[in-house]
């Protein structure tokens, strides 16, 4: 029962992970690049969160309401006005640009927020738990997959059955096809990281609450998100999700047998799939 | 128009003068324990150690296109294993250090065999991960401190030196010493028919393997070559620091962020980049570290205004300003005499 316990477990803590693997995902799909920064993103609204709830007194889920559309605009201008120019086939600009945004923003947060750990207070919510069949499943892991499924769900549509999706494929199938049939690229990829980092405001709010955060962790999400990426394998969102669970279940059983083994039974069960399965469990297109 | 007229040469006037100046200043840095303090023999010791991480990063993303920010896994490997044979295995500290580098080589091969699967940025992060099941490995060794850490017995470290002036020297003799090997070794490696093939890779990795190169294989060199010197830097930073912990070994910002920064803002690609990399690192170090956060938000910014600016850093824009190389990898042809016909 116990294991049975930790793969439940495991695998609601599994959606928080395919939230952080979504915007990575999504924007490595449209353009090919990988952000560095991203996990230190995720930080960054769980203290946009911080700052709202604070300022206004509202309950942290309210907040997305405001840190959502905070984020898109952060993503759209710092694709327009930066990480536009490093893209090219040289994979180095987009690398390091994108590394330097990451020390950038970990020690603004220091600056403003300082070091001290926060959390997102949102009331009952962080406690509320159902039993189900001798399991007690808590309220809020449970939210969390459940928007995490709702937001995979919501980017596939998008991408399957809406206008944007369609521009967003035809970028990332052939760039300069897709700007000789009159897409402007610059603005598509604008608007695919607004996306993916609207979806990144949600993963850093539903962190907060759930844990405590400070600006260092950024670096500790990104490979999280990574990880649950590659094992789902690249270009496939729902694989996303298999890889986030994979991740949360191998985490969760390796802090069952030693507290300290968590996050290291996480990475093993990473390097074993990388091992025998180097492209991913379901992928989709080629890195 | 003979061709005779012609001469192919690698050297030029100024690396001829930039040699004799090199060996002048060697000589200067090797007499510092008579004429620097103590604090100013630290700090270059530092500068040394920084410079040698410096150039191996470069000749691996610069060169092979292997762009890692993990290598804070091997600098933390190396300090862990002058601790554990020195204070396990009973070894003399410089036959540890040697030994820490064997050891980084080694372990580098599986890692390599698994990690080179991932192509590109997920490349880096992979490294990345590596470092992170290093740090969290080294923190349940109980032996070895766990995840407090350990320092080194005295016993051990007067087991170098007994007089403290006289370990002071060593360290720093050991850390230049580290900085003229590296530096001297990636510099005839790439002028060696291996480097030749890794600059082929650089600038055309189809084109290479279309000519008969092991693309695989030469990466495959410069990842173990790189991580078993980088393992002994790291064992030589933890004998001056004299204290390990795991987030201080495996720490992604001492050894991996300000390394990145330091070859970009030189000059990724060029074998001066580092060096001058290196004292513009230091120099902003030095007067901007009393701001804490905002000395590194103005080096992050300063090193995305260089990265699209001019990526080729500062030695590039000097390079292509001056037709300057002072570390001759490439071959010239110049003309010699007077050509009849004209």
């Amino acid at each position: 029962m116990e294991w049975l316990n930790a793969i439940v477990q495991g695998t609601l803590l599994g959606g928080l992970y395919a939230l952080f693997a979504a915007g990575l995902s999504l924007i490595f799909g449209v353009m090919r690049l990988v952000n560095i920064a991203h996990g230190d993103l995720i930080v960054l609204a769980a203290y946009l969160g911080l700052t709202v709830t604070t300022a206004t007194g509202m309950h942290p889920m309210a907040a997305l309401v405001i840190v959502v559309p905070a984020m898109a605009l952060i993503g759209y201008a710092l694709q327009r006005g930066l990480l536009n120019q490093t893209l090219g086939d040289d994979i180095l600009p987009p690398l390091l640009v994108t590394f330097g945004l990451s020390v950038i923003i970990q020690n603004g947060l220091l600056e403003v927020y300082t070091a001290d750990p926060q959390t997102l207070n949102a009331g009952a919510l962080e406690t509320a738990s159902v039993a189900v069949g001798g399991v007690s499943l808590g309220i809020l892991p449970l939210l969390t997959f459940g928007i995490a499924i709702a937001v995979i769900w919501g980017l596939q549509w998008t991408f399957y059955h809406t206008a944007l999706g369609r521009a967003f494929r035809a970028v990332s199938d052939n760039q300069d096809i897709a700007q000789l049939m009159g897409l402007n690229r610059r603005h598509i990829f604008g608007l695919a990281m607004a996306l993916a980092l609207g979806v990144t405001a949600i993963a850093g709010i539903l962190l907060g609450i759930r844990t405590s955060f400070d600006p260092s962790i950024g670096g500790g999400r990104l490979i999280f998100g990574f990880e649950a990426v590659i094992i789902g394998g690249l270009g496939n969102l729902w694989g996303t999700l298999v890889g986030g669970v994979i991740l949360g279940v191998a985490q969760t059983i390796g802090a069952k047998i030693d507290p300290g083994w968590q996050v290291l039974a996480g990475h093993i069960a990473f390097l074993v799939i990388l091992a025998v399965r180097p492209n991913g469990l379901f992928p989709r297109v080629s890195g | 128009m003979n061709l005779q007229d012609y001469s192919v040469s690698r050297s030029s006037k100024a690396a001829r003068v930039a040699a004799i100046l090199t060996a002048i200043a060697l000589l200067v840095l090797i007499a510092a324990p008579l004429w620097a303090g103590r604090a100013d023999m630290r700090l270059m010791g530092e500068l040394f150690l920084y410079l040698s991480l410096a150039t191996l990063w470069n000749l691996m993303a610069g060169y092979a296109g292997l762009v890692s920010v993990g290598q804070q896994a091997y600098v933390g490997f190396g300090g862990y294993m002058l601790f554990a044979l020195t204070m396990l295995g009973g070894l003399h500290p410089l036959v540890a250090i040697a030994a820490a580098g064997v050891l980084g080589a080694l372990i580098s091969i599986p890692v390599a065999v698994l990690i080179f699967r991932l192509r590109g940025a997920y490349f880096a992060i992979g490294t990345w991960v590596i470092a992170e099941v290093f740090r969290l490995s080294f923190a349940q060794i109980s032996a070895l401190g766990g995840g407090s850490g350990s320092s080194l017995p005295v016993a051990i470290v007067k087991s170098l030196a007994s007089g403290r002036s006289m370990r002071e020297a060593l360290s720093y003799w050991l850390a230049l010493g580290a900085a003229v090997l590296v530096v001297t070794a990636v510099y005839l490696f790439l002028r060696s028919r291996q480097g030749l093939a890794l600059t082929a890779i650089r600038d055309n990795e189809l084109a290479a393997g279309s000519l008969g190169i092991d693309i695989w294989r030469t990466k495959f060199i410069v990842y173990v070559v790189t991580s078993a010197f980088t393992a002994m830097i790291g064992a030589l930073i933890f004998l001056q620091k004299l204290r390990i912990s795991p987030d201080a070994a495996f720490s992604v910002n001492d050894w991996t962020a300000f390394v990145i920064f330091i070859v970009v803002i030189g000059g990724i690609g060029t074998i001066e980049g580092p060096i001058i990399g290196t004292l513009v690192f230091f120099a902003l170090r030095e007067t901007l570290a009393d701001l804490g956060t905002t000395y590194l938000i103005v080096l992050g910014v300063v090193a995305i205004v260089v990265m699209l600016k001019a990526p080729k850093g500062i030695w590039g824009v000097i390079r292509s300003r001056y037709d300057l190389q002072l570390f001759p990898l490439g071959y010239r042809v110049k003309h010699i005499g007077q050509s009849k016909e004209n």
